[in-house]
């Protein structure tokens, strides 16, 4: 038995035996061990990572997948900004229970456009992949003017500033530029109106809202978000991106059999 | 301690900081009403101070002692003095995100006070502001002493501290405007990720070229996890901070990577920044500072060599482990979680090597409360390698993921074994870099670690139990066959556990304090000793730098 045991474990003791005095040969050159150290760490994150970029079938094929409008984008960052991301994932898992508790399971194709990715690491507020048009408006506003008025066990901040910030539309073409330059195929056209479309987002019924329908589809919520016509806030993008939240494509419905309500 | 410089090196010095003045000024004037203003006028400051502390001194004589009679330890001094600086703050601000979880109108209305903007403060206050201070510190004083060889110049070393804690400065009040890329121990924008790879190239070469210096044909252990630290981190730096600026005038930009294979890269950086930033630097201490102590030397050369290797290869697989049941592909969660599981082996071969060096000397870890915070250290290293190896199980994380066991895993990382290593090494450190014979209050070093101990295991017994209470409460189901909780009902059974948890915080927190205090004042009040053994010598001549084996 210990002579099997021995044989077995032969070839293991004599690569140990190698690679220390592979190793006490070149712990006398910093550069050798500079070497040494990339190319170990390296190879790891090479055969996991750039696989992804290749293989085909890492994310799905989603032909009715829509982009952000210049306003989620602007509420997306609000988001980013907040830190939003801290306490609610992005990500609803294949397991039964978060199915049956947030929907159908995210894919990978959802987050196709997301610079960066909010899937999140942590749950202290329950997952927002598929938050949107499960409250109306109004609930959202108000939640976020002080979440406790109507979840009283919340633990969640208070953003009622959000109310009064105006919204910076002026930086949103370089955005979007930017997010092409990534990516993420935003027109010409839709850069060079980023700013009108933003605000016409939340302008039902003028010039502007028009041109929302015509570059981003007439699917496009088009509506004052905080209940406050007259006036562009970052309450109104942060609503606007939080009611696209899950809408980007209906792939997830469409392919995944749901569990019977 | 500027006299110190040489009159070029001065000149070299306010060249450098007079520069940071004009980037200052065009950053404000450039970035005005953007929050890159803002950062702007923080770099014009802190460079503009730094320019005038130089220049103040610049007329002073030329240092008069042989240079290459002794090593270089005034940037060492100015290092752990600011990592307890940031160990108090960044932990001071964890006890407050955590004290907001528990009574959440802590926050006041104010914009920056809310969770997820100090949030980012507490992470990267404790892990760059003490944890990164700490391992520049100490890396400049054990590479000396290991290479028995004195850095090759003088202003290099100030320009990798305090550059890098002008890129801690920028974070940290960045946060605080909601400047953020979102990635988790990577949030800082462009401007300050450039900066950082400027000063990350400036200590590799410093590193290397101290190296290059040394009387000793081998490179001793430490070192070699300080380079691995140094490296790897440069190049997790620099791929998860790929991004587009929205505008060469602001602080936006949007990462390179998007979706399945932005989050692999982030969670690749994340896992790696404990791999590389909280575990190899900190073993690197370890392996200098525990035999030190001890007077023992390092049970088996051969386990450190297994070790780290094991490390360097094994960790950076292991970062897909955080995107379980999620829509990465399978094969790469399977990848991650067999090679969590393997990094066991060279985990524990380091926390095994670490406590059979103390083997015959637990007479010492009994009495000596600075020996004691490196074994508990190594102790806490152990269990909470375990822990990880264990939760990177799929079955496992998906229980334990998204909720607070996570949370208390990281902490007993960070607490037990990062902290605690810290804490013992600077206790270690600032008597021989202060040249006094010990701490000014050895029983304040006893009052210290045991608050630690206590406020850690307080800490994560909290988070066990609030973790997997919230996991199971998630997932149970009623007879019937519909979910049992709703979500704001796990919410409610939290919060006893996130009161117990601030309460450890808050322990640990006057444990850092009590240790700031007790460095203070052994700076201050200790009567001068000169030791007997200090300064760079041949190797031939003189007994080894660290206890050798016999």
């Amino acid at each position: 038995m210990m002579k099997f045991i021995r044989t077995l474990l032969k070839p293991f003791a004599a690569f140990f035996e190698g690679h220390a005095k592979a190793h006490y040969r070149l712990e006398r050159h910093s550069m050798g061990l500079t070497v040494g150290i990339i190319i170990a760490a390296g190879v790891g994150g090479f055969i996991e990572i750039a696989p992804l970029f290749t293989i085909d079938d890492t994310v799905e094929d989603a032909p009715d997948m829509r982009l952000y409008t210049p306003l989620e984008q602007a509420g997306r960052d609000i988001y980013i900004r907040e830190g939003c991301y801290l306490c609610h994932s992005q990500m609803i898992r294949t397991l039964r229970d978060e199915v049956e508790r947030y929907g159908p399971y995210s894919l990978a194709v959802e987050s196709q456009y997301d610079h960066p990715m909010l899937w999140g690491s942590k749950r202290t507020g329950p997952d927002l992949a598929r938050l949107g048009n499960k409250y109306s408006d109004d609930w959202h506003v108000r939640h976020l003017v002080n979440p406790r008025d109507l979840v009283p066990e919340s633990v969640m901040p208070q953003y009622a500033f959000l109310l009064d910030e105006g919204l910076d539309t002026e930086s949103l073409p370089d955005r979007l530029a930017a997010l092409r330059a990534v990516g993420v195929p935003y027109t010409n056209e839709m850069i060079a109106e980023a700013d009108s479309d933003a605000m016409g987002q939340a302008m039902p019924d003028t010039e502007r809202s028009d041109g929302v329908f015509e570059r981003y589809g007439d699917d496009t919520a088009v509506r004052s978000f905080d209940s406050r016509p007259g006036r562009l806030t970052e309450m109104d993008a942060l609503v606007a991106y939080l009611q696209i939240l899950g809408r980007l494509t209906d792939l997830p419905e469409q392919t995944q059999i749901l569990p019977e309500e | 301690m500027m006299s110190n410089l040489t009159g070029a090196e001065r000149g070299t010095a306010m060249i450098i900081t007079g520069a940071g003045v004009l980037v200052g000024l065009a950053m404000a004037a450039v970035g005005h009403g953007d929050p890159m203003g803002t950062h702007g006028w923080i770099v014009l400051a802190f460079s503009a101070l730094l320019f005038f502390f130089v220049g103040d001194k610049v007329y002073d004589p030329e240092p008069a002692e042989d240079r290459a009679a002794s090593y270089y330890d005034d940037p060492t001094k100015v290092g752990i003095v600011i990592a307890l600086a940031w160990a108090v703050v960044g932990m001071g601000m964890g006890v407050w995100v955590a004290s907001q979880l528990a009574w959440p109108d802590l926050r006041f209305d104010a914009a920056w006070s809310s969770f997820g903007r100090i949030r980012p403060v507490h992470t990267s206050g404790v892990i760059f502001g003490f944890g990164g201070n700490a391992l520049i510190a100490t890396s400049f004083h054990i590479m000396q002493r290991t290479s028995r060889a004195r850095m090759p110049d003088q202003v290099t070393p100030w320009f990798v501290l305090l550059g890098f804690n002008l890129f801690c400065i920028v974070a940290a009040s960045g946060y605080l405007m909601g400047v953020t890329q979102s990635k988790e121990y990577a949030e800082p924008e462009w401007y300050a990720d450039l900066w950082l790879v400027v000063v990350w190239v400036a200590y590799f070469v410093l590193y290397i070229r101290t190296l290059a210096r040394r009387n000793e044909p081998h490179i001793y252990v430490a070192n070699w996890y300080y380079l691995a630290f140094i490296l790897v981190v440069a190049v997790l730096h620099i791929v998860n901070n790929l991004a587009v600026p929205a505008s060469l005038t602001g602080a936006k930009s949007y990462s390179a990577f998007a979706g399945v294979q932005d989050a692999m890269t982030q969670w690749w950086y994340g896992h790696n920044a404990v791999a590389f930033f909280l575990t190899s630097g900190f073993l690197g201490m370890l392996y200098y500072f525990l035999p030190k102590r001890a007077k023992r030397p390092i049970y088996s050369y051969r386990l450190s060599i297994l070790s780290f290797w094991g490390i360097v290869f094994f960790y950076i697989w292991a970062g897909s482990h955080h995107l379980h049941y999620t829509a990465l592909p399978h094969w790469v969660q399977t990848l991650g979680m067999t090679f969590s599981v393997m990094l066991l082996v060279p985990s524990w071969a380091s926390a095994g090597n670490a406590l059979m060096t103390l083997n015959g000397a637990w007479h010492k870890v009994r009495d000596d409360a600075t020996l004691r915070f490196m074994m508990v250290a190594a102790v806490f290293y152990g269990l909470s390698t375990f822990e990880g190896s264990f939760m990177a199980i799929r079955p496992v994380n998906g229980l334990s993921h998204y909720t607070d066991w996570t949370v208390g895993h990281v902490h007993a990382g960070a607490m037990g074994w990062v902290a605690l290593i810290s804490f013992g090494s600077i206790y270690a450190l600032a008597p021989v870099l202060w040249r006094r014979e010990t701490m000014y209050s050895w029983k304040a070093v006893e009052w210290h670690f045991w608050l630690a101990l206590a406020g850690t295991v307080i800490y994560v017994f909290a988070m066990w139990n609030s973790g997997i209470t919230q996991g199971l409460m998630w997932r149970t189901y009623t007879e019937s066959g519909t979910l049992a909780y709703s979500f704001t009902d796990t919410l409610v059974a939290m919060h006893p556990y996130y009161i117990a948890r601030a309460f450890g915080g808050l322990l640990f927190l006057i444990g850092a304090c009590i240790g700031a205090w007790n460095v203070a004042m052994t700076i201050r009040r200790m009567p001068s000793e000169t030791p007997e053994l200090d300064y760079p010598t041949s190797s031939e001549s003189r007994e080894p730098a660290v206890p050798a084996a016999e």
